[in-house]
């Protein structure tokens, strides 16, 4: 086999990686934070994603490359701000009942994307790249890294870094991981404990957001985008365990560069059937997860 | 030694870098009802869950009865081979009855099979129907467990190790949350239990230890550093250092 | 005792119903409430393991439809020697495995069994390494999907997208006939009685009592000596053979089946349906079925554009306002009733 091949497959399987972390960072935190789990996190990517396209329709006058950069942070702002109008009307009742927040962020999810197909029609649009992100990186011969996903990968580097510094160097990051990790403890020390989960509900759903606006480079969007990758996503959060943010990396690396990797190898059915399978295996050697704390549990 | 029931010799227990139990021996005779005391955090519970299976130390060995290597058995395993675990918060299955929660804790029929065909027989009724009587349960036998008072589900869940009839018995802080008359009731309920078996008691409560312990180990940041009657215990060095070396600091920050 | 009678009563009234609705009801709504019953049937395994088990299985529409396929397969050789979609992709003759399945003698059984071969299969690895709560919940989705896209890619074998279907008879009855369609729907009905009288003796037996005890406090049941790993097992496969039989009633009176029914969306809504009708009751299961479908038949033929919003509506109502579904809201109802009749007389009293 072409080692040119297997390269490019890797490079757009983590392309694939960046999507999945930037996905799969909010749910790793909205279920280690609140025990919810949450099904229409997908959505919020194709919030993300509609959003980049309606910025692009309202300026397709002026079509400067810089504008698509101005749809990065306005798929954050507007998925953030729909996902904190969900957590404070519904997802904030459904606090430590995973099972139930299962179906009712199930039912959320197909409201929403009922909703986008009303708005926006239930056809695929297309948002157009902007000219600096086409074309590729000649890295050898037979082997060029495309742009589009050079970036998305640099956005996701990007997100990541900046979650990193937020979550471990900042005061408000700190309350973050406080009520993470017990959260009667952090309410007595005066956390206002309601507001930090709202925060980071909107924080998840705009990091999905930016997901979104990165995911409409790679190809036309709809109102079932999201649910194209959220059950990979949710692969990843088993794999990296809960809450923890090297966890996430891991696993969005592993599940992303094996899916493209083993579909190529064998067919795109097939290759799914043996991630899932590979997923299986590798839970008999770690039930939770790659980093999770070991800690005494008391019952 | 014929007469050992658990021999544990330099078990370490690591929780993500923090030595919860380190190189720990510690031996319980047959018959023994033995306390282990020791402030927060000194690895009492850890010890428990060693023996019950329900933590695998990293390096050390756990013997039962001079044959049975804990270690590499399942949990369900070690309970069949003889030893009960009395957990620290009370519990018990609260949508079924009391009389139900009993019947689960007979070691007949466990099997997925044998469990569906099988009865309660007439023995075993009122095997249990006594049992309850012992712990004042009898008059609530068909009452939703849930229902119970925390006291009451603590009974409910020693009831329930006791029909098990381990040969050893494990109880992590009978009586925390207890009134001053429960505690009583309690200790006599453990003083009978202890008569027919071995027993580990973990426990907080120094003047229920003082009470009712004949011999005491004292674990203090994961190692043992005491072990003795209570008088002896309660006179050496060491422990009036870790004891009270724990009070002076609640007495700086009280000033403070 | 008497309110255990009582309920029974309601259960033979229920049951000589159903019985009798292919008197009054036309061909057409009776192949509708056909189908519903054998949703019903899924919703009962799916009450087994996790309304009494506590394990909320999202991946129950794969062994649903491994029982239908395994019947339309049948059903399909009955039809044609060579399967259309195997002659499209370019295959001259029934591939081995398939070919058992022109008996239906074989195909029955292996509705039910493969389902449970395959819930073993996963079961064993996953509750061995202790996964559970929403992790299984989680895998158990990513195996409806994996499933459904893996029968999409094999179209030679399976059909792929569409399916199998274009059946002709069973059991050399013709399936165009309105006679054989009340026959399968009479089937169906005792099915879900025969099943529902099981799954009701099996919780009160001590493995009923063992599944409770999972939910409630799956440790302190291994500490008594129970291998609950392989109760979990046991249960999930279980409940996989019964959807499996339910797959298997599916095919013959819905004339077809397709990876659509075997993927993440139809997965989701069985366990909807338990969740609405109640857990834990197996009562609330077939009513819950029978309620959401007919509500969805009804809107969906009504309002076509709106009724996934309602769909969607109903999945989070039902979740905040009664979790304990249909019959914890009767039973509420109920409650207060006889608590205020209960004030009522201690007035009088007074």
């Amino acid at each position: 086999m072409d080692i040119t091949i297997v390269l490019s497959q890797i490079f757009n399987g983590l392309s694939l990686s960046s999507i999945l972390l930037l996905i799969a960072l909010g749910l790793s935190i909205t279920f280690g934070i609140m025990g919810v789990i949450n099904f229409a996190h997908g959505e919020f990517l194709m919030i993300g994603a509609y959003t980049a396209y309606v910025l692009q329709k309202l300026s397709i006058a002026n079509s400067g490359g810089s504008l698509f950069l101005l749809s990065l942070p306005a798929a954050f702002v507007v998925a953030a701000l729909i996902g904190l109008l969900l957590e404070r009307s519904l997802i904030r009742f459904l606090y430590g009942r995973p099972y139930e927040s299962i179906l009712a962020t199930w039912g959320l999810s197909l409201i929403l994307q009922q909703l986008a197909r009303n708005i926006f029609g239930a056809n695929n649009v297309e948002v157009a790249s902007p000219g600096w992100l086409q074309g590729g990186l000649t890295v050898m011969e037979g082997l060029q890294l495309p742009y589009n996903r050079l970036f998305i990968m640099a956005v996701a580097v990007l997100c990541v870094s900046g979650m990193y510094f937020y979550l471990y160097r900042t005061r408000s990051g700190r309350r973050i991981r406080a009520v993470m990790q017990n959260r009667q403890m952090s309410a007595c020390m005066g956390i206002k404990t309601n507001r930090v989960d709202a925060m980071t509900f909107a924080i998840g759903c705009g990091l999905a957001g930016i997901a979104g606006a990165a995911v409409s480079l790679l190809g036309s969007i709809g109102p079932s985008t999201g649910q194209n990758y959220i059950i990979d996503a949710f692969m990843v959060v088993v794999l990296g365990g809960v809450g923890r943010l090297s966890g996430t990396i891991a696993g969005a690396i592993m599940i992303g560069t094996m899916s493209p990797l083993f579909e190529f190898v064998t067919t795109s059915s097939m290759g799914k059937v043996i991630v899932f399978a590979l997923v299986i295996i590798f839970l008999q050697w770690r039930p939770s997860g790659f980093f999770t704390l070991k800690t005494r549990t008391v019952d | 030694m014929a007469d050992t029931i658990i021999y544990m010799e330099g078990v370490t227990v690591t929780f993500s870098g923090f030595k919860a139990l380190n190189d720990v021996s510690f031996y319980v005779e047959k018959g023994e009802l033995r306390f282990l005391i020791g402030p927060n955090g000194a690895g009492k519970t850890t010890l428990l869950d060693v023996i019950c299976g329900k933590v695998r130390p990293d390096k050390g060995r756990v013997i039962f009865k001079d044959k049975v290597e804990i270690p590499r058995l399942g949990e369900h395993k070690i309970a069949r081979a003889g030893i009960s675990r009395k957990f620290q918060t009370p519990s018990v299955f609260s949508n079924l009855t009391v009389f139900e929660n009993m019947e689960l804790a007979l070691k007949t029929n466990t099997g997925v099979f044998s469990s569906l065909v099988h009865s309660i027989s007439k023995k075993e009724r009122e095997h249990i129907n006594s049992v309850l009587q012992d712990v004042g349960l009898y008059e609530k036998a068909s009452e939703k467990a849930g229902h119970l008072s925390h006291g009451e589900k603590q009974w409910l869940e020693i009831a329930m190790t006791v029909l098990q009839e381990p040969e050893l018995l494990l109880v992590d802080e009978p009586v925390a949350g207890m009134t001053a008359k429960e505690r009583i009731k309690t200790g006599e309920l453990l003083l009978t239990i202890a008569s027919q078996r071995s027993v580990i008691v973990v426990e907080h409560d120094m003047d229920f230890v003082q009470r009712f312990s004949k011999k005491v180990t004292v674990l203090h940041e994961g190692q043992v550093i005491c072990e003795g009657s209570f008088e002896y215990v309660k006179n050496d060095p060491v422990v009036i250092d870790v004891y009270l070396g724990r009070g002076g600091e609640v007495q700086n920050n009280a000033i403070n | 005792m008497g309110t255990r009678l009582k309920e029974n009563w309601i259960y033979l009234i229920f049951a000589i119903v159903l019985l009798l609705l292919p008197l009054v009801l036309s061909e057409f709504r009776l192949n509708l409430l056909g189908k519903f019953l054998t949703f019903a049937i899924v919703a009962i395994a799916i009450d087994l393991i996790w309304g009494y088990t506590g394990i909320l299985s999202l991946g129950h529409g794969v062994f649903f439809s491994l029982g239908a396929y395994c019947m339309g397969m049948y059903l399909k050789l009955q039809a044609e020697s060579l399967p259309d979609f195997m002659m499209w992709s370019g295959l001259e003759e029934v591939p081995w495995f398939w070919k058992p399945f022109q008996h239906f003698w074989v195909a029955l059984p292996m509705a039910v069994l493969i389902p449970a071969i395959f819930a073993v299969i996963i079961g064993i690895p996953t509750f061995r390494a202790g996964i559970k709560g929403v992790y299984f919940s989680i895998l158990t989705q990513a195996l409806a999907l994996v499933v459904s896209i893996f029968f999409i890619g094999q179209q030679p074998y399976t059909g792929g997208t569409n399916g199998i279907t274009n059946f002709r008879d069973i059991f050399g009855f013709s399936l165009a006939e309105a006679s054989t369609m009340k026959v399968l729907y009479l089937i169906t009905v005792l099915a879900l009685i025969v099943i529902f009288v099981l799954s009701k003796w099996l919780v009160n037996t001590k493995t009923g009592r063992i599944l409770i005890a999972i939910r409630d406090g799956e440790n302190r049941l291994r500490f008594l000596g129970y291998n609950t790993s392989t109760f979990k097992v046991a249960i999930f496969a279980l409940s996989a053979a019964i959807a499996g039989l339910a797959g298997a009633l599916f095919v013959p009176q819905v004339g077809i089946i397709s990876p659509s029914m075997m993927g993440i969306l139809p997965s989701v809504e069985m366990a909807i349906w338990v969740a609405v009708g109640g857990r834990g009751t197996l009562t609330g299961a077939v009513i819950g079925a029978l309620v959401v479908n007919s509500a969805k038949s009804y809107l969906s033929e009504t309002f076509p554009d709106l009724w996934l919003y309602f769909l969607g509506a109903l999945f989070i109502g039902v979740v905040l306002f009664f979790p304990k579904g249909i019959v914890g809201a009767f039973a509420r109802l109920k409650r207060q009733d006889s608590s205020k009749r209960y004030l009522l007389t201690e007035g009088r009293e007074v």
